[in-house]
């Protein structure tokens, strides 16, 4: 039988066809420690994951990195869990990698990876679904260990924020297998019988296996259906529990816990003040500009002054008469002129005149005026009428003449 | 207007009304005798929200379980 001679991607081709053939390969769990860890520019991390005897070559595309909890560093000890294949460009094999996790943590992160997942599709974590907290809680339920620093430096920090409120504590077990069942039942007890307006339930820092009740999908499930709002509070600010994305709200701490559940006395006593404050001066404005509209109201006439109107009336009627007054006299200037001229010119004429300026105005016994001498028998009587006064004259002579 | 409670007026009652009150007031569109009742209301509600927070002092109960099923207060022993 002749050999057969492969060319060098035939050949590649031919082990990545074995080595997909190999169902175990499908889906492996690696441990090893990272070097040579590069990420590339297109978001791809590619590093080799070795241990006291040997490496292998891994990737890990942009999709799953997207994923990643924690940063890979060189010389971290990690699981990788992936496909092993073939890359026959460089005809090596090498493990694409889906997920990556600090060793350690080893199934119980798988187990929080996949409830997480789970929940999430269920839409345990839906922002919509959370609720708000009430601004002023009259009561408020921690569901926690009665022992331990966490719950004495809630009440601390909630007596001094804010005394108002009662605290109610439902003691649990926050570790151990009776944990995840005591805490879920807590939860439905405290809404059975709406012990407070809001909840905080958690436990100070610890170990990932010592924090493991906050991972229990009872616990979930107990705190996505209170209809109590419920505050998260699981060890400290790294600590991210399955707890904490179903809560309502999430505090990095059990101390912080309390500062979201309740107001500060400080800053409410200086918003009372505020309050006050403005009501005082938007009262004030009111009662001034009351006042104003008032005085302005007070100082019309009208008010000040009630003959004003009178008296008005009394000037237009002295105004009026006036002007009668003036349109009368203005009426009768011409015919006066005229009659003065008249009278002027009458007086000019009047004989009167003419007599003092010495002539006399002779008449006869029977009053008549004399023009002519002629007629005038001597010896009649006439009388001559001087300026001032008369004379009774007799005649002498009569003198006729042929006067001009 | 909201009605008012006489039975034990809560903090949260006294601030929400006193905030509607200042609301009221600053519109100012209440008339003069509406205005002065409300503000005397405000000065009484800020004073007795200062009040409850001088005075409060917190309680702190623990929660049992009673016969019943009912919870049971019993008074939590804080340690030092």
């Amino acid at each position: 039988m002749e050999r057969h001679v492969y060319g060098v991607t035939e050949l590649n081709e031919l082990v990545k066809a074995v080595l997909d053939s190999v169902p175990e390969f499908g889906n492996v769990c690696v441990r090893g420690e990272i070097s040579n860890y590069k990420l590339y520019p297109s978001g791809h991390h590619y590093f080799t994951l070795k241990d006291a005897g040997g490496a292998i070559r891994c990737v890990l595309f942009k999709g799953q990195a997207l994923r990643l909890r924690f940063r890979p560093e060189n010389g971290m000890k990690v699981l990788a869990q992936g496909r092993v294949g073939v890359y026959p460009r460089d005809g090596v094999y090498q493990l694409y990698c889906d997920a990556l996790s600090p060793d350690g943590v080893g199934d119980l992160h798988v187990a929080f990876e996949q409830l997480k997942e789970k929940l999430w599709r269920e839409g345990l974590f839906d922002p919509a679904r959370k609720k708000p907290l009430p601004p002023y809680p009259r009561t408020i339920a921690i569901i926690t260990s009665p022992a331990g620093a966490a719950v004495h430096d809630m009440i601390r920090i909630l007596r001094r924020r804010y005394p108002l409120a009662k605290v109610k504590l439902l003691p649990v077990r926050v570790q151990g297998a009776e944990a995840p069942p005591e805490i879920a039942g807590a939860l439905r007890y405290a809404n059975r019988h709406r012990v407070a307006d809001v909840i905080i339930t958690g436990r100070g820092g610890g170990s990932i296996e010592d924090l493991w009740a906050f991972n229990d999908e009872r616990v979930a499930r107990a705190i996505f259906d209170s209809e109590i709002p419920v505050i998260s509070a699981v060890g400290h600010e790294p600590d991210v529990t399955i707890a904490d994305f179903v809560a309502d709200v999430r505090a990095a701490t059990p101390s912080h816990a309390a500062e979201l559940a309740v107001p500060d006395q400080g800053e409410l006593a200086e918003r009372i003040q505020s309050l006050r404050l403005h009501m005082v001066r938007s009262q004030g404005k009111r009662l001034e500009l009351s006042r104003r509209r008032l005085d302005a109201l007070a100082a019309k006439r009208v008010l000040s002054d009630p003959l004003a109107p009178v008296q008005d009336k009394r000037l237009l009627l002295d105004h009026v008469q006036k002007e009668l007054y003036h349109a009368a006299m203005g009426r009768l200037a011409e015919p006066r002129a005229r009659t003065a001229g008249l009278a002027a010119s009458l007086d000019a004429m009047s004989p009167l005149k003419v007599l003092g300026r010495g002539f006399a105005l002779v008449t006869d016994e029977e009053g008549r005026p004399l023009r002519r001498a002629s007629g005038v028998p001597a010896g009649s009587r006439i009388t001559a009428k001087l300026s001032q006064g008369r004379l009774l004259c007799r005649v002498e002579e009569a003198i006729e003449e042929d006067g001009t | 207007m909201s009605p008012k409670k006489k039975e034990a007026p809560s903090f949260e009652g006294n601030i929400a009304r006193l905030e509607e009150i200042v609301a009221l007031l600053e519109r100012g569109d209440t008339p003069l005798a509406g205005s002065l009742a409300l503000f005397e209301e405000g000065t009484r509600l800020a004073a007795a929200c200062t009040a409850m927070l001088d005075e409060a002092e917190q309680t702190v109960v623990k929660l049992q379980k009673g016969p019943d099923g009912e919870p049971v207060e019993l008074p939590f022993q804080e340690e030092a």
